[in-house]
């Protein structure tokens, strides 16, 4: 027995070890919740590994600042004029969008909305990544010393990055979404059609779960929509690239993200999201327009023989479709939003957000035969073209009388 | 004397300094997971793979060739959100096998070089996706294209990695 091992020494060894590895792995899998020494391998790792990542960024950043700010100052005074003409431009938009915005934010006090804020946002620097085609997964240089968390969601200003995977004391493990693990809840800006964004083996993500029977054009923007409970609803995720049939009854809708993904320097980590009404604090007094929008036939809490189907008004709606300016409550598609969340985030307005949700569901209001939860939502039609009458001659349009004030 | 068409007299065996056995593969282990996000595209290399065929090539020696393999291989894994395992398993194969191999075949040659890591990345990756799709249940897609373009680039990097290691190489 003892000649045998000496002779086969290095093939029982090789077997020695592979034995354990394929135990250890087959341990992981069988159990997904990372246990004590899981977790020390790979907090060892990241310890010994990111630190060469946090070395050489800061120094890459210390000799192109230095570069920027003290050397190569070609130019800067021209950029300087321009900007301040810009900021000219700019100042004049921003007072035709404040008036806007404070309009949507008096119609989205009068729905009730709540509102999702991004309150507080740690930005880092990203050192790495796992260096594996099968794992795309980025290393950044703030943990949970600065209060990063996992399932915190990191953007970009350009559009959403991932979600926060693993957090270690000063390095986070950041999840992207071409990751074909991740799985990211998308809206079609246009369509207002939902689904799951998945990252793919190779190529860009796919945003799951479209009907085949829908239509959906290349260019048309993606947002988050917010059923992940992880991004904010209304952020940038991308633009449709093709549009083909699936295998199923889906289709293979190919998403390019916003965000340039193969060349991350700098992201956000939201922190903090609040949800609140909407302060209609110093935006005036409330219009006599708004107050007939707040008494409309309302929506009832449950429509007698209501269905998802009839939710559009004799239009038939698939799961992954909601109506357009809908509280996204309604619909099973958005079954996981719990209230009608918009986004509003005045520092960086982001497509679909608060300039766009808002507004669509004050004309909901206004137009009940536009509500796609009103079970007969096709009735009231005459308050589309004369709002100030049903609340005075037609108490009882369509929905049950409990909704009139 | 052993079976190996060289003779171990003639075989040369090194030995490295342990600032170069630790911080070489410390090294590639950051290069491999920071040029990617500088460049995307170069995912497709694998760095530590290089250095584990270099390392054990030069020692020759087939248990310091796995150990150096499972090593190098599991930090790679931990480095990702896959289950500890996998990457270990296959550079402990690759390891063990060209520290074998090493004995037998001239491997100073650039040309034996290139051929010996276009033949470990594609035996590396085959190992890599077996175990991902049959153990871990990953769906991943093989495809040939692409596995052989990775190869051929890795082969090219570590032909020129190679002439760069040797300098810290000290005859035993």
């Amino acid at each position: 027995m003892e000649s045998f091992f000496a002779r086969h020494k290095n093939a029982t060894i090789l077997a020695a070890v592979l034995t354990a590895q394929i135990l250890g792995l087959a341990t992981q899998i069988k159990r997904p919740t990372e246990s004590g020494p899981v977790r020390l391998i790979r907090q060892w790792a990241v310890a010994l590994v990111t630190p060469f990542g946090r070395g050489f960024v800061y120094s890459e950043h210390w000799v192109r600042h230095a570069w920027r700010d003290y050397i190569y100052l070609r130019g800067v005074h021209h950029e300087n004029v321009e900007l301040r003409e810009q900021i000219e431009r700019m100042r004049l938009e921003q007072i035709r969008m404040e008036q806007d915005a404070a309009q949507a934010r008096r119609i989205q006090a009068l729905l009730q909305f709540k509102e999702q804020y991004i309150s507080q946002t740690v930005a880092a620097q990203v050192i790495g990544s796992s260096g594996s085609e099968t794992s795309h997964l980025i290393y950044i240089d703030r943990g949970s010393n600065e209060g990063v968390e996992p399932n915190m969601a990191v953007i970009t200003p350009e559009g959403i990055i991932g979600k926060v995977l693993r957090v270690y004391p000063s390095t986070s493990q950041v999840l992207e979404i071409t990751d074909q693990t991740s799985g990211v809840g998308a809206t079609l800006v246009k369509s207002r059609l939902q689904g799951i964004l998945k990252g793919q083996p190779a190529g860009n993500p796919n945003l799951a779960y479209i009907m085949a029977d829908e239509s959906v054009v290349p260019g048309e923007d993606v947002i988050t929509s917010g059923g992940d409970r992880i991004f904010p609803k209304g952020l940038p995720i991308g633009k449709v690239a093709s549009v083909s049939p699936g295998r199923d009854l889906f289709l293979n809708v190919r998403v390019t993200p916003s965000a340039n993904l193969s060349r991350l320097e700098e992201v956000l980590v939201i922190t903090k999201i609040t949800e609140k009404e909407a302060d209609t604090k110093g935006l005036g007094p409330i219009r006599a327009a708004d107050i007939l929008a707040q008494r409309l036939p309302s929506v009832p809490d449950k429509p007698a023989g209501a269905t998802p189907n009839s939710a559009t008004g004799g239009a038939p709606q698939t799961p992954s479709s909601t109506g357009a300016g809908a509280p996204a409550a309604s619909t099973p598609g958005a079954a996981a939003v719990p209230k009608p969340a918009v986004n509003a985030k005045p520092s960086a307005p982001v497509p679909g957000s608060a300039s766009g949700k808002p507004v669509t569901a004050g004309t909901a209001a206004s137009k009940p035969a536009a509500s796609p939860t009103n079970g007969a939502a096709a009735k009231p039609k005459a308050t589309q073209t004369q709002p100030a009458k049903p609340t005075v001659e037609n108490p009882k349009p369509a929905t049950s009388g409990e909704d009139t004030p | 004397m052993n079976t190996s068409y060289t003779s171990r007299e003639q075989v040369e065996v090194y030995r490295f300094s342990w600032g170069v056995a630790v911080g070489v593969p410390l090294l590639v282990l950051f290069l491999q997971g920071f040029i990617p996000v500088r460049v995307s595209a170069l995912r497709i290399l694998d760095l530590p793979l290089v250095v584990t065929i270099f390392f054990a090539i030069s020692r020759r020696n087939p248990i310091t060739g796995l150990g150096t393999g499972c090593l190098i291989g599991l930090v790679q894994d931990a480095l990702t959100q896959h289950p500890i395992g996998v990457n270990g398993i296959a550079k402990t194969v690759v390891g063990f096998l060209a520290s074998s191999l090493g004995v037998k075949i001239d491997v100073e040659q650039p040309g034996s070089r290139f051929l010996l890591i276009y033949f470990f990345y594609l035996l590396h990756q085959l190992i890599y996706f077996g175990i991902m799709r049959g153990l871990a249940n990953e769906p991943l897609i093989w495809r040939w294209g692409h596995q052989l373009l990775g190869a051929l680039l890795d082969s090219l990097i570590g032909v020129v990695l190679f002439i760069l290691l040797d300098r810290f190489k000290q005859r035993v």
